[in-house]
């Protein structure tokens, strides 16, 4: 009976697909943004102000970048305690842009541009609500990493998950910014 | 041990490896793992290549079975078949197909034809299949997510097959679902339930297709075994790298411009709704364009069609090598045809909307592009060509349907560049000259190709051959037969006879095609009938079929057939081999095949090897 040898890697490869991931997943927003401007450069185009509160959101979600960063740092230095803390402030940021995402839909919808409204209002609802699902799962994939900070049984010295998940973090933050620079530039 | 992926695997690596290292028959013992995580949720990349395999060949059916109907429909149109009532009920009243049932029977034609059958079973099944063999990695990435790469496609599998027996019916807009007719569910039956279930069926589709996409790319860079540089891939692996390439690029495009399309139907948004009447009542939705979904929906649609062929041409230029014994002509100009092919199927999306009012001056871009593509096109088929040119050909039917490809391609492919000019296109658009072109270019291609990776991986996939006459009764029935369905509706396109129509018996200047309509009718009839040999002769083999007794049966260099008659999970028992030289050394110094393994010798060093 022999034994197997060992798979040889270069860059590890939960890393490595999820590279090819956010790829992807700039396609999608691509997609959409380019739909918006074949859109906007046909007749009746209506324009309108972005609620404020996306701004908040944006600082939020810049902030909670920041957080993201220094749990890795921690989970690197086996600072397990303050790793927690800061993952945990991170997922909080994470809902915290969320809530202010659907504040921002409530306003608009006070303002007289509802979902069903003229197609640039429509956008706006679409682009926004699957972005933030992306934040949502990101928040899913720090729930489960805090889980996992709490297993006594089985201890986890690698930091390819939390450095997975931080790289996605900083992917839908920076996917945010471009999309509501691209949103207010092209309105 | 370099990281906690292979511990992952490590256990179940070496479990698989205690338990096949005496050669026992893969098939007739179970270890620990039991049935449900060997047969059913296995992350095994060789089982789940098998389970997409027979999932694409059991929709195939469904889909072949499916243009019987609309053909019986076509070819005779004043005759009745009770027996359609029996098995359609009132879909088919008083044994007519009733044109709700019809306009059903072709979209979801094209749509498992397409999608389930020539993306998900040809690339799910090859790309699981020979990725990790070819390159010499143990699995794929991440088994895991290559396990539910293909449950996605079997959740999407389920809401497709549920939308059939619904009481409106499954969607009915055309495999392309165009809006407003898609996206109006008072507009048809067919764009009721049928189509959320058509588009549920389709996001599943996609995050499979992703999943899967994911995978083939990152095995493929990062887990070649050593020495295994990107140019001594065997071709088949550079096409599946583009093809998941175009997918993960292409693929949530059309995820967007479904995603648009769901807030049309549901949400009273007008992306693609604009001005409508329907049954005399004027809609609210105000200002959408319908051009728009079409442009989203072309993005995908046309990498989509290379996403289909790539693979098979892949296939086909390894197995063209193998059989004529010789080098494949040209490996870096195939490379870079096929590298071509993917950047310009991004460019050309818009020659499917010619005579959509596209901006002339835009078309002629469009017109460039396309053209444009013929050039690689050429190159690989002249490569083709010549790899075979006074080889010593051994016609396996795997050869034979590779030798059929190259003539399919051909044939369909020349139709393309007429199509491509935009004037000409303005008469061809939506007549059965488009039809001819992409089912002989595309449809039956990338079948050709299926085939003949069936044929000559089989023996890897069961370790037994399949029956030999069978085979060869398959291939030449199914030439002739593709031939005789899809070349006379040149003719017929180019009498401008219109796609997707019920009934052309009421036009005066179609009715001269009523024969000829009767005739491809049944051609397709018994064109059916062979294929449903060939899947007798697929299931039958895999129980009853010849065994193999040498692990390489058709003297080939590639990585695959190093590995034991039924490798276990993990593939090689032992090291895995390391690679030395290119995969085509044919008939290379008087030496019939030097496989990849074997190390360069003095004088092929000097020489600077392969
Ligand atoms: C020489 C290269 C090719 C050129 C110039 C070309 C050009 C075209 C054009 C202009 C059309 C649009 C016709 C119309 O709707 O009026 C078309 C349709 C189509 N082509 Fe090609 N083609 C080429 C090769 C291929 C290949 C290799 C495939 C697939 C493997 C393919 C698959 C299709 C399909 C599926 C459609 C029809 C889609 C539909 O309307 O339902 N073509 N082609
Ligand atoms: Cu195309």
């Amino acid at each position: 009976m022999q034994a197997m040898s060992v798979q040889r890697n270069k860059i590890h490869p939960h890393k490595y697909s999820l590279w090819i991931a956010m790829g992807s997943i700039t396609m999608m927003f691509i997609g959409f943004t380019s739909a918006y401007v074949v859109k906007r450069a046909q007749a009746n185009w209506f324009t309108f102000q972005l609620p404020m509160i996306f701004w908040i959101s944006t600082a939020i979600i810049l902030s909670s970048s920041f957080t993201v960063q220094m749990a890795v740092k921690q989970f690197r230095n086996r600072h397990m305690q303050r790793y927690k803390q800061l993952i945990t402030l991170t997922a909080v940021l994470g809902v915290a842009f969320a809530v202010c995402q659907w504040i921002g839909f409530m306003q608009m919808n006070a303002m007289g541009l509802p979902l069903n409204g003229p197609a640039s209002v429509s956008f706006i609802y679409v682009i926004v609500s699957v972005h933030l699902l992306h934040v949502l799962g990101g928040v899913v994939a720090l729930l489960i990493m805090f889980g996992r900070a709490f297993r006594t049984r089985v201890r986890t010295y690698s930091p390819v998950p939390i450095e997975v998940a931080a790289t996605y973090w900083h992917f839908v933050d920076a996917l945010w910014i471009y999309l509501l620079i691209f949103l207010s530039i092209a309105r | 041990m370099s990281n906690e992926a292979t511990l992952h695997s490590q256990q179940e690596v070496m479990h698989g490896a205690a338990a096949h290292g005496h050669g026992h028959d893969d098939h007739e013992h179970h270890h620990e793992g039991g049935f449900i995580s060997k047969y059913v949720f296995s992350m095994d990349h060789k089982t789940i290549a098998k389970q997409f395999l027979i999932t694409g060949i059991l929709w195939a059916i469904v889909g072949a079975f499916f243009s019987v109907l609309f053909r019986l429909q076509l070819g005779f149109p004043d005759t009745s078949f009770p027996w359609l009532e029996s098995i359609l009920g009132h879909w088919a009243k008083g044994g007519h197909i009733s044109p709700e049932a019809y306009y059903a029977l072709v979209t979801m034609h094209g749509t498992i034809l397409v999608f389930f059958v020539l993306t998900a079973g040809l690339s799910g099944t090859f790309s699981n299949l020979l990725i990790p063999l070819q390159v010499g990695a143990r699995d794929m990435a991440s088994p895991f997510m290559n396990m539910l790469s293909y449950w996605f496609f079997f959740m999407a599998s389920c809401v497709m097959m549920c939308s059939l027996f619904v009481q409106t019916g499954p969607a009915s807009g055309g495999w392309t679902s165009y809006p407003p007719l898609s996206a109006l569910g008072d507009a048809s039956i067919g764009s009721k339930i049928g189509m959320d279930l058509w588009l549920t069926s389709m996001a599943l589709f996609v995050v499979s297709q992703l999943l899967g996409g994911l995978n083939y790319i990152s095995t493929i860079l990062n887990m070649r075994t050593k020495g295994m540089s990107m140019t001594k891939l065997p071709l088949t692996i550079w096409s599946f790298f583009f093809t998941a390439v175009l997918g993960v690029l292409s693929f949530p495009v059309l995820l967007s411009g479904f995603i648009l399309l769901l807030f049309d139907r549901h949400a009273g948004t007008s992306f693609y709704l604009s001005e409508l009447f329907v049954a005399g009542k004027a809609l609210s939705n105000e200002g959408g364009s319908a051009i728009l979904y079409q442009h989203l929906f072309w993005f995908l649609g046309h990498p989509e069609v290379y996403i289909i062929i790539l693979p098979a041409m892949g296939m086909v230029s390894e197995i063209l090598a193998v059989n004529a014994r010789k080098p494949i002509f040209g490996y870096l100009a195939m490379v870079g045809s096929m590298f071509a092919i993917a950047i310009l199927a991004f460019l050309v999306w818009a020659h499917h909307m010619f005579v959509t009012g596209l901006n002339p001056f835009l078309g002629a871009f469009f017109v460039l592009l396309t053209l444009l593509i013929a050039v690689p096109s050429a190159i690989k088929v002249f490569n083709w060509i010549t790899t075979i040119w006074r080889g010593n050909i051994r016609f396996t039917p795997g050869m034979l349907f590779s030798i059929g490809f190259v003539s399919t391609f051909i044939s369909g492919g020349l139709t393309g560049i007429w199509l491509g000019n935009s004037s000409i296109d303005i008469h061809l658009h939506d007549t059965y000259f488009v039809i001819a072109h992409f089912h002989i270019v595309m449809g039956v291609s990338a079948f050709f190709g299926t085939f003949a990776g069936v044929y000559h991986w089989f023996p890897k996939m069961f370790g037994r051959y399949l029956n030999n006459t069978l085979s060869y009764i398959h291939f030449w029935i199914t030439l002739l037969g593709a031939y005789l369905i899809f070349w006379p509706m040149h003719y017929e396109g180019m009498a401008g006879m219109p796609r997707r129509y019920y009934d052309y018996s009421n036009w005066e200047s179609f009715k001269q095609f009523g024969d000829l309509n009767h005739f491809i009718s049944i051609v397709v009839i018994i064109v059916f009938a062979a294929q449903l040999m060939f899947v007798f002769n697929f299931f039958y083999s895999i129980f009853k079929g010849r065994k193999l007794t040498t692990t390489n049966p058709w003297s080939s260099t590639t990585l695959e057939w190093t590995t034991p008659i039924n490798p276990g999970h993990g593939n090689w028992p032992g090291e895995i081999p390391e690679v030395y030289r290119w995969p085509y050394d044919y008939s290379k110094d008087g030496v019939d095949f030097i496989p990849q393994t074997v190390p360069l010798s003095k004088d092929e060093e000097a020489a600077g090897g392969h």
